[in-house]
């Protein structure tokens, strides 16, 4: 799978972007502001009517999910992806066995929005009219609205499904460049009406809940037409880029030109430069490329009390505290990030897919340590527990030839019997390296080098780039599930070393007993995998679901746990938030998180941005 | 409030308790040798790390714990770091533990033997022995036996052999250690030694706790100790000691394991063993030096009768669930772990309080024999009573301590004479019974050539011997007896609730290290023996009065005189105090002085109550009088001296004996 710079990531984004060229009829408002030495984007990716590509009521593309075909196989569906088109033939008993569940107990989801579930808008008519009067590109929209209510937490996504609507924000408002949002903000003010930014809406941290007690008129302001990059300046090797762009519109455009830059969050398909930017987001190959706020050098930030930005591009200043960091995970309480610029990178020659099969968790995690203590972590390395691995296999398409599944027996043999491994114990660091071939090569025999210290054994490309494709389908494997009765979720801390292990065992073992305690019939799966290492600590990631079936409230349910299970992070020495943010969700332990001064002064800066509370999102603080 | 439901239900009437099942049954009907060398294969912790008793030292010295503790003592003793290590390595090997099947099959085969001559059962629940198995398979388990004899550590090792339950390592104290023989074999069967004292130790201190958390941390065994810290030797249970609690619960706290199972064990006999060995003791004739000869000596024990023997292992208490609100895990987190911590204000109040509702489990838990009601009712009757009188009298305590929860293991379809005269035969070493009219064994004093001192003590062994066995009974009696005091010196003043809660309060204050109450508890233990009470139909309680009723006459004139021996110590004790001592006493004079005070008293027939000579309730007393701050101490040079506020004592002993109103203004001025 060596190939140079085709990751599956950028061949997904070849295959979106094949299919999205059809759609490049619904044109973007040409912007009154003129930039020089700027050329427009060929094609709108993310269209205003994002219902028509992407699923109301799940995650991702309308035409890719999973299900049970009528033979009880579970299949993919669509064209963008590598596993689309195939047959997952393992899937239907991994998801039997693991959650007690039945392909004859369905619990579909309702079909359409009925526009009857969704409260009528709370217009502030000479808002509108001063929009349209500006030119603004505005919906009222029910399907619109009902689209920007929601991130996909759980709870969210769960509600939708029962077709159950809650507060929804009142008109849909489309900038198409900064000075756009300048206006619309100046008017928001004067009219007193509540601003919500809405990028690309894979928040899970209910940030883009409309707060219950609003009753302004809610207006979700849409970044997504502000989507173009500006300027490239190779000299410095920066890109000037409008917030609203999404990850793979930002690295396939920057790749045209032998770019990237280098930031690939899980959610890259989807989530928006401004929402990486308020959420402090950190991508998978933050080793190399550093997490956003290693990559921003400059923000441009339009707030109720004008614009914030820095006066020059110097690469780091003393000019007291940053004020960038005021911005960078703000969480849309304090403005909207308009545009951006960031570090770029030449495309790396070389990209090369590995994994290291170890007997246990706590070797695993020996390992990782070590290679963060000499610091030559690869571009990305990830330790799955046991139950990720075991998911990631039934997630194996079905073979081809005779021979691959004769080799992968071979394999098993030799790993479990030869080397004696317990199937049920081991566990897989997936690997990714990037740069020139020579120096690549070098790189990944220190690695394995390092990794049989701990009892690690080579597992193969393949094996590596399974593991990367599970944090891209979970989403939508969890829109299946929730078609047989099985809700989960995945959350994540940052914990010192020292305490890794005894944090993921904690927590798992505490998610396994709040579900028995709250009546789960069928113990749930309660997994986690080590994704980024640091020098002082690593970003855990748990990923937690159970069969409902004969729960009463389950919703209820899940949520106690997730917040018993977030109390076991806190009380282990995990952080609140590794890169999902603080949204509503976890907003009851910021205090405690950052000290009541601390808080204090967040909310002093609230106070003096936005003293009117426009940006009235109501979340973090 | 929450956790407390964990494990004492409120009302003790409603409490249910398990069945027990005799295991010398089946031993007394096939070969203890094949049962000694049989399969055994226990049931072992889901997380168990393996490791070998040898590997366990390595762990514990390279622990960082361990080896930041050895930096720490080197820089600062200015030894070498391979000094300190060699010393922590020393210590280590006289701590360790050698635990081997081996010995274990030969405790069994020989304790099987000696079981059988000495009881005539040994009853186990064995519900409880199912929850521990579940129990170990989860967390790791910490087993809290309570601690009335050298026999406990054995007869735990044997049952959890018995069961194929993992064999427990066992925190003794060093005194075993000079008897080598003795000592070498316990080491072989789980015990590890731990000095009585090493207050400033760090090293030591570290080696010891970090080889603790070791074995439990890798779930190696259960670990085995006595909250109390020593054997009773008046069968009450000691204040708890929560240095190990804190070290058996810290790796909770820290996060290193998920949960902690403590398991309450009572161990309850018939007939103590060490039962005039104790009284001896408390009456000043010195303890005799552990030794292997020593034990030889005590093989003419083997020979008589202890009646039965009761265990009952409790329900596991989770740790997690207990400290649920009480203890902020958080607070480790700004600290590496290996750095050692003292526990903070609120852990040391959490830790203070789980050990004593720990005990109280121990005490709830544990099985009362008839015996411990007639005991009861011949120390209170000096003159002894007829058969008939005792018989009557029993079966009226009997309901009386069934109502206040007491858990009697009274034989089913039997006679109460005929359970008499079974428990009197049982202890007739300390009765004398003739003409149908039993008495304590007190008329030896005519014997030849004894002064009157002996006369004395050897009558006050009798009485402090049965004394041991009224004590297992006390903590059913002992909130409503402080009640009942309470109402009858508030009786001539007043009715009102509040004054009798403060009479009460000030009791509880006074006597909370003589037993085991709950600090904080006291409107709680008041209201619920003002409860009990109430249902018993002694008292009627409203709003703010409290009134005996017309039929709890001899109700609250028993409770009374169930406390009256204490009251009466106390009172000596003050009275001494005030009365000799002239400017200071030297601590150590303390008991010594206070029995030839008491001692002349009952000489002259000042005095008829002989617990009085008893040092554990002289060192009570002390203790309360040093807590209520009417003696301080004061130290010159290595010498502690008692220095007594006259005024103060002089009060404390009016206010108990009723002379002087318990009222606020007067305790604000001690």
């Amino acid at each position: 799978m060596a190939s140079s710079s085709n990751s599956s990531a950028q061949n997904r984004l070849r295959i979106i972007a094949g299919h999205l060229e059809s759609r490049a009829g619904v044109a973007a408002q040409e912007c009154k502001a003129e930039v020089p030495g700027s050329s427009p984007s060929r094609l709108t990716p993310v269209p205003k009517r994002r219902q028509e590509i992407m699923k109301w009521n799940g995650w991702g593309y309308s035409d890719s999910r999973f299900l049970f075909n009528k033979k009880g196989q579970a299949e993919f569906t669509g064209k963008r992806y590598r596993l689309s088109g195939l047959i997952l033939p393992s899937l239907k008993d991994w998801f039997e066995g693991t959650f007690g569940a039945s392909l004859q107990h369905k619990s579909p989801a309702a079909p359409t929005l009925s526009s009857s579930a969704v409260p009528p808008p709370n217009m502030n008519e000479p808002f509108m009219e001063d929009l349209k009067a500006a030119g603004i590109a505005v919906s009222r929209d029910t399907e619109d609205r009902v689209f920007r209510a929601h991130g996909h937490c759980l709870h969210e996504i769960f509600a939708l499904r029962e077709g159950r609507i809650g507060r929804v924000p009142d008109a849909v408002v489309w900038p198409s460049c900064h000075s756009d949002v300048e206006k619309i903000v100046e008017l928001a003010c004067k009219r007193d009406v509540c601003l919500i930014p809405y990028g690309g809406g894979t928040s899970v941290s209910s940030a883009l809940e409309c707060p219950r007690e609003e009753t302004r008129s809610i207006v979700s302001l849409d970044t997504s037409q502000m989507n173009r990059i500006l300027w490239v300046d190779e000299k410095n090797l920066t890109a000037h880029v409008e917030a609203g762009i999404i990850g793979q519109d930002l690295e396939r455009q920057l790749n045209e030109r032998g770019y990237c830059t280098g930031h690939e969050p899980d959610s890259m398909e989807f989530s928006s430069l401004g929402g990486w930017v308020a959420t402090r987001a950190s991508g998978m190959k933050k080793n190399i490329y550093g997490n956003i706020e290693d990559l921003v050098v400059h923000i441009k930030m339009v707030t109720p009390r004008g614009v914030i930005e820095k006066s020059c591009l110097g690469p780091r200043m003393s000019t007291g505290p940053d004020v960038h960091h005021f911005i960078l995970g703000s969480e849309g309480t304090l403005g909207v990030v308009t545009e951006v610029t960031m570090k770029i990178r030449p495309i790396p020659e070389y990209q090369k897919y590995g994994s290291v099969v170890f007997p246990n968790f706590q070797q695993g995690v020996a390992c990782l340590r070590e290679v963060a203590r000499q610091r030559c972590a690869p571009a990305s390395i990830r330790l799955m527990d046991n139950d990720q691995f075991q998911f990631g296999h039934a997630l194996k398409p079905q073979v081809s030839s005779m021979f691959t599944s004769f080799v992968d027996g071979l394999k098993k043999f030799y790993i479990t019997k030869f080397k004696g491994f317990d199937p049920h114990h081991l566990c897989v660091a997936t690997l990714l390296f990037e740069g020139d071939r020579g120096k690549v090569l070098q790189h990944e025999k220190q690695v394995y080098d390092i990794a049989a210290k701990f009892g690690g054994l080579a597992a193969g490309e393949d094996n590596g780039q399974r593991g990367y494709m599970l944090t891209f389908v979970i989403a939508y494997l969890r829109d299946l599930g929730m078609d047989y009765y099985v809700m989960g979720e995945s959350f994540e801390t940052s914990v010192p070393w020292d305490r890794v292990l005894d944090l993921c065992r904690n927590v798992k073992e505490r998610i396994v007993r709040e579900c028995k305690e709250r009546g789960v019939q069928f113990p749930p799966l309660s997994t986690c995998r080590v994704t980024q290492t640091y020098d002082a600590g690593a970003c855990v990631y748990f990923y937690f679901a159970f069969n409902y079936r004969g729960l009463s409230d389950p919703v209820h349910v899940y949520e106690q746990v997730e917040h018993a299970a977030r109390e076991e992070i806190l009380a282990n020495g995990g952080s609140l938030s590794h890169h999902h943010g603080v949204g509503k969700l976890r907003k009851e332990w910021m205090k405690e998180s950052v000290s009541g001064v601390g808080l204090g002064m967040l909310k002093s800066v609230k106070e003096y941005v936005d003293p009117q509370n426009i940006f009235g999102n109501r979340n973090l603080l | 409030m929450s956790s407390r439901s964990l494990y004492s239900s409120r009302h003790p009437m409603l409490k249910k308790r398990d069945d027990f099942e005799d295991i010398l049954e089946e031993r007394r009907s096939s070969s203890d040798l094949r049962y000694a060398l049989r399969c055994y294969t226990p049931t072992l912790y889901k997380g168990l790390v393996p490791c070998k008793a040898s590997m366990l030292k390595t762990i514990v010295l390279q622990s960082d714990h361990l080896q930041h503790v050895i930096k720490q003592v080197s820089s600062e003793s200015g030894e070498s770091s391979e000094c300190v290590t060699e010393e922590a390595s020393h210590i280590l090997d006289e701590m360790a533990h050698r635990l081997q099947l081996s010995t274990i099959r030969f405790f069994v085969f020989t304790l099987s033997k000696a079981f059988k001559r000495l009881f005539r059962s040994v009853c186990v629940n064995e519900e409880g022995i199912q929850r521990l198995q579940q129990a170990v398979q989860e967390h790791p388990v910490v087993l809290l036996p309570s601690h009335r004899s050298y026999m406990d550590f054995l007869m735990m090792s044997y049952i959890l052999y018995m069961y194929d339950l993992p064999l427990p390592v066992i925190a003794s104290g060093m005194d075993f250690m000079s008897m080598k023989f003795i000592g070498e074999m316990l080491r072989m069967s789980g015990a590890f030694f731990i000095r009585r004292s090493f207050g400033g130790d760090k090293l030591y201190w570290a080696v010891f706790s970090e080889y603790v958390k070791t074995m439990l941390r890798n779930g190696y065994a259960p670990i085995e100790f006595f909250l109390e810290g020593t054997r009773s030797r008046t069968c009450k249970s000691l204040t708890p000691k929560t240095g190990l609690l804190n070290i058996v619960m810290e790796p909770f706290f820290r996060g290193e394991v998920f949960d902690v199972n403590l398991v309450p064990v009572s161990i309850s006999y018939e007939r103590i063993l060490e039962e005039s060995l104790y009284a001896r003791e408390l009456l000043g004739v010195p303890k005799p030096k552990e030794s292997t000869s020593g034990l030889l000596k005590a093989r003419r024990v083997l020979s008589e009768d202890y009646g039965s023997m009761h265990v009952y292992f409790g329900h596991p208490v989770s740790v997690r669930s207990l400290a649920e609100g009480k203890v902020n895990r958080c607070q480790h987190n700004l600290l590496p772990r290996h750095i050692p911590q003292k526990p903070s204000t609120e852990n040391l109040e959490f830790l203070t309080d789980a050990a004593f509702r720990l005990v109280r489990t121990q005490e709830e838990n544990m099985v009362l024999k008839p015996w411990v009601l007639i005991a009861t009712l011949l120390l209170q009757n000096p003159d002894g009573l007829d058969l008939s009188t005792l018989a009557k009298q029993t079966d009226w305590l009997r309901h009386l301590a069934l109502a206040l929860g007491a858990f009697l293991d009274w034989p089913d379809h039997e006679s109460c004479a005929r359970v008499i005269s079974c428990s009197l035969a049982l202890h007739r070493n300390l009765l004398s019974v003739s003409d149908e009219h039993v008495q304590l064994n007190v008329a030896d004093s005519t014997q030849v050539e004894t002064t009157p001192e002996e006369a004395v003590f050897q009558r006050a062994v009798v009485v402090l011997s049965c004394a041991s066995y009224r004590n297992e009974i006390l903590h059913v009696f002992v909130r409503p007896a402080l009640v009942a005091v309470a109402l009858q010196r508030s009786a001539e003043n007043s009715h009102r609730k509040d004054d009798v809660y403060n009479c009460f309060n000030f009791l509880r204050n006074m006597f909370s290290s003589e037993f085991i109450l709950c600090p904080g508890d006291s409107v709680q233990d008041f209201e619920e023996a003002c409860y009990l009470l109430a249902k018993r139909g002694a008292l009627q309680v409203s709003e703010h009065e409290i009134v005996m009723s017309a039929s709890g006459q001899s109700t609250l004139t028993f409770l009374c005189s169930v406390l009256e021996p204490f009251v009466q110590g106390y009172q000596v004790v003050c009275r001494y105090l005030c009365e000799n001592v002239l400017e200071k006493l030297l601590e150590k004079d303390f008991i010594p002085a206070v029995r030839n005070f008491a001692l002349k008293l009952i000489l002259a027939g000042r005095l008829k109550c002989y617990e009085v000579l008893s040092s554990d309730l002289q060192k009570n007393a002390l203790a309360a009088l040093l807590r209520l701050k009417a003696v301080r101490k004061v130290k010159v040079g290595d010498q502690t001296t008692l220095k007594v506020n006259k005024i103060a004592v002089n009060s404390l002993e009016d206010m108990l004996g009723g002379k002087i109103p318990t009222q606020k203004p007067i305790l604000a001025r001690l």
